[in-house]
């Protein structure tokens, strides 16, 4: 479809929208909106209608709208969507449920408590620990293509939270690390400038949520910006379990 | 009311003031920095930046370089001392980021590579494929993370700036979550809560863009720079309003009208290669001309009936085919990708259709080389301060390096004030955040008793983003700024009456939009009465009525000061160090 061929029809859509004030109210409850369907509408478009037009308390996070912030992850009929990128015409004329991201805490509405996030990604040193140091002055340290293709993918990771909430590990035991925050923390790990590996291993396998997670890879199916939050937990698995057995079996070769 | 305390208080946490927070930290780690942001950092505008950050890195390019593109490029309107500082301290900046984990786009051999962009005589774009602003952004994210002394306010909104004595001692933020209004004091605060673009109605600029530290400044007595001077980015998509990055031109994309004709030849942008001559793209020239001259060049061709008609507006054709697929997945996949799920296009084999759209203000709050502001103890730095390196025009990549540049030495800057200033006079602050907090209350949380209809936000932001695209757009007369500023006078006396729906205090966002819209009327004012007295056209400023550039009059900054009625607008002197005011030439 083209720009030019935009239509714009006369007809509506339903949006089914979780609501819930917790200074008014002690459970959430769904509220019904009808919207005007718009071919070149996003779920956000909508929401934003129903913000302007109908009612001025719906709540819910965006800002980009170009699928780079990582603020509007929500459920969408049960699936976690960035909703800048969820079209209406993918779902009309069906409505469209839309909910807070699951596993998380809820604020009000769609707005989710994402702070544990944040705190993991503090605890697994997700910043660039240098392996030797460099001043400024001496310019940039070398990394050749094929060293910065080893790491690129790990590092497109916009933080939006929908594989924590497709994460059927989280979901249980939200001390599990969690996809994002392993595979920022691998991303530096893999980073061939950086030399503090080992210091993110202990946190990461600190919870042996990550021997719970499969190779099914939920995280990896719903992440819309390719990262492949489970390609990077397997390998930091394999690299674990190679270490172990380096250091169990070869004392005299790899002791750290 | 409690008082947080910092050292030096952030308000904004995207590249700018997280570039300050971490300057802070390396300065002193025993300083505490407060960081205000009404989203959480990562989440900051920086994010979307696509192209890149320009700095000379390579043995072809020089410093001078970089300051005559700069210069030239602003038509002559940017401060030359200011240029001076961001080209020279550019490099070290990228560097530092580099340093801290930014993945650089690389040569083979592992330096860093650039590549060519709008205006610039050299290739010194340095550049994280097309998401650099992304890439900046999260890597100065998480390097923050590990600075202990950096305290983060995450979705705090900033209300007021809290002023005694002649001297700015912290803000007044709104806590989301609880809707609590809290006083935070600072011995020195720093602005950098980025542009103000959603003050028009199209748009690259994310909902967050509403010129928050702009009317905080402005409020508290310190002018606006060159407000003005609006930048229209060539290519967004017609209807959403994002942001077709410049590189894919740099690396080689050509625009086209209806007849697949290249028209910028007709516009003094010199004269076209063929795609595939292994000169094209030439620096300088056609496509890689500045914004201001392409976006302009774009109504001209609209008047002259050579663009295509859509939906959502009139538009052209960038063509990006020749560079093939891996070429165009290798240096701009976003482009791709963005084409694909918002044209549903593949510009692979199809014309991505563009048209000009509101990008960025190079006016802001009026501050020297060191990110200080009139009033004592307040600084900004970043797309919401005018330092100026933009002056009339931006050549783009140069706002990366802004606002690490004078991120940084705003930090520094409020640092030394800060450890000579005196104490924080708590009873006053506490008792102007106490008069804040009624402000709103009053305002916003009691039913309206006039017989007047109540307002909505949207209906007056509908309004207020119209008139600024009918009066103060890519092309702006007398008659035009004149029932803008009208219209602003109007809208701002109804919204006196808007009635909110949402009266809870757990993340009321109807309550921050409404306090946005505050914060876009005074700046739409700035933009509008200013552009009003400056009677000719320079760089991003066309005036029909006086088409030429009038040095004598106006190679002079704009400082729009608020008042009770309209803003008064004083002029202030450009400083000229090596480069005297000339011609800006391109396509030689």
């Amino acid at each position: 479809m083209g720009a030019s061929d935009m239509s714009q029809s006369d007809s509506n859509i339903t949006l089914e929208v979780f609501r819930f004030r917790p200074d008014q109210e002690d459970e959430p409850t769904f509220q019904k909106y009808d919207v005007p369907f718009n071919e070149d509408w996003v779920v956000l478009d909508a929401l934003n209608h129903v913000k302007d037009q109908i009612d001025g308390t719906l709540t819910y996070r965006w800002s980009c709208r170009m699928g780079v912030c990582g603020s509007c992850g929500m459920m969408v009929n049960g699936e976690p969507k960035l909703t800048c990128a969820a079209f209406l015409r993918d779902y009309y004329p069906n409505p469209i449920r839309v909910e807070p991201l699951n596993h998380f805490p809820v604020i009000r509405d769609l707005v989710i408590n994402i702070d544990d996030f944040l705190d993991k990604l503090e605890k697994v040193k997700a910043w660039l620990v240098p392996k030797e140091e460099r001043s400024v002055s001496d310019g940039e340290y070398l990394q050749t293509p094929a060293e910065l293709a080893h790491y690129k993918q790990f590092s497109m990771c916009i933080n939006c939270m929908l594989c924590y909430s497709a994460c059927p590990v989280y979901g249980k035991q939200t001390e599990f690390i969690g996809p994002a925050a392993i595979a920022l923390a691998h991303r530096y790990n893999l980073d061939s400038r950086d030399g503090a590996a080992d210091e993110r291993a202990e946190e990461i396998f600190s919870h042996e949520g990550i021997w719970e997670c499969t190779f099914v890879g939920e995280c990896t199916e719903v992440c819309p910006k390719n990262v492949d939050p489970a390609g990077a937990i397997q390998q930091a698995k394999v690299t674990a379990t190679k270490e172990f057995y380096q250091s169990m079996l070869l004392p005299w070769g790899n002791k750290k | 009311m409690e008082l947080l305390r910092h050292d030096i208080l952030i308000v904004g946490g995207g590249g700018a003031g997280l570039r300050a927070a971490i300057a802070i930290g390396e300065e002193n780690p025993k300083l505490s920095v407060g960081v205000v942001s009404k989203v959480y950092p990562m989440r900051s505008h920086t994010v979307s930046a696509e192209g890149g950050a320009a700095a000379v890195i390579k043995p072809n390019d020089s410093i001078d370089d970089h300051a005559y593109d700069t210069i030239s490029g602003s038509d002559w309107l940017a401060d030359q001392n200011a240029v001076e500082v961001l080209v020279n301290e550019a490099p070290t900046e990228l560097i530092q980021l580099e340093h801290w984990g930014c993945p650089w786009s690389r040569e083979p051999n592992g330096t860093v590579a650039v590549r060519p962009f709008g205006g610039m005589k050299i290739e010194r774009t340095w550049f994280a494929a097309d998401k650099t602003g992304f890439h900046m952004l999260h890597a100065l994210f998480q390097t923050a993370l590990k600075y202990n002394n950096v305290t983060r306010y995450d979705e705090w909104f900033a209300t007021k700036l809290l002023v005694d004595d002649h001297r700015c001692q912290g803000v007044v933020a709104l806590e989301l979550r609880t809707g609590q209004i809290r006083a935070i004091a600072g011995k020195g605060t720093i602005l950098c809560t980025g542009g103000a673009g959603r003050v028009f109605p199209f748009t690259t600029n994310a909902s967050v863009k509403t010129g928050d530290g702009m009317a905080l400044a402005y409020r508290a007595g310190v002018p606006m720079k060159d407000m003005e001077f609006v930048q229209y980015h060539p290519t967004g998509l017609p209807g959403t309003g994002i942001l077709i990055t410049e590189a894919s031109r740099g690396e080689g994309g050509i625009l086209i009208n209806k007849d697949g004709y290249r028209y910028l030849q007709d516009y003094d942008l010199g004269q076209p290669l063929d795609v595939h001559d292994s000169r094209h793209p030439q620096k300088r020239t056609m496509e890689l001309g500045p914004r201001d001259r392409l976006s302009q060049a774009f109504v001209k061709e609209q008047e002259k009936g050579r663009t295509m008609e859509g939906p959502y507006g009139d538009y052209v054709h960038l063509d990006i085919r020749h560079m093939g697929e891996k070429k165009i997945d290798k240096k701009v996949p976003f482009v791709r990708e963005l084409c694909r799920n918002y044209v549903g296009i593949d510009p692979v084999h199809e014309l991505i259709p563009v048209r000009p759209v509101v990008h960025y203000m190079m006016g802001g709050v009026h501050t020297d080389v060191d990110g200080k502001t009139a009033l004592p103890g307040l600084f900004a730095a970043g797309e919401c301060a005018c330092v100026s390196i933009n002056g009339a025009n931006r050549l783009g990549s140069n706002s990366l390096t802004e606002l690490l540049v004078f991120g940084a030495r705003a930090a520094r800057s409020a640092v030394r004030f800060g450890a000579e200033a005196g104490d924080i006079a708590d009873d006053k602050i506490i008792a102007l955040a106490e008069q804040e907090q009624k402000r709103i209350r009053d305002q916003f949380f009691q039913p309206k008793t006039g017989k007047e209809r109540a307002e909505t936000i949207a209906a007056l932001r509908v309004e207020l983003t119209n008139v600024m695209d009918s009066g103060a757009g890519i092309y702006r007369n007398e008659e035009s700024l004149k029932a803008a500023c009208d219209k602003l006078r109007e809208l701002k006396e109804r919204f006196e009456r808007v009635e909110l729906d949402d009266h809870s205090l757990t993340f009321n966002t109807e309550l921050t939009s409404v306090l946005e819209l505050e914060y876009l009327l005074d700046v739409a004012e700035a933009i509008t009465h200013s552009a009003l007295a400056r009677t000719e056209s320079r760089g991003s400023h066309q005036r029909t009525d006086y088409p030429d550039r009038d040095d004598e009059k106006f190679l002079k900054h704009s400082l729009a000061y608020r008042t009770e009625g309209d803003p008064r607008i004083e002029h202030s002197e450009v400083v000229i160090t090596r480069w005297p005011p000339g011609e800006r030439v391109y396509g030689s």
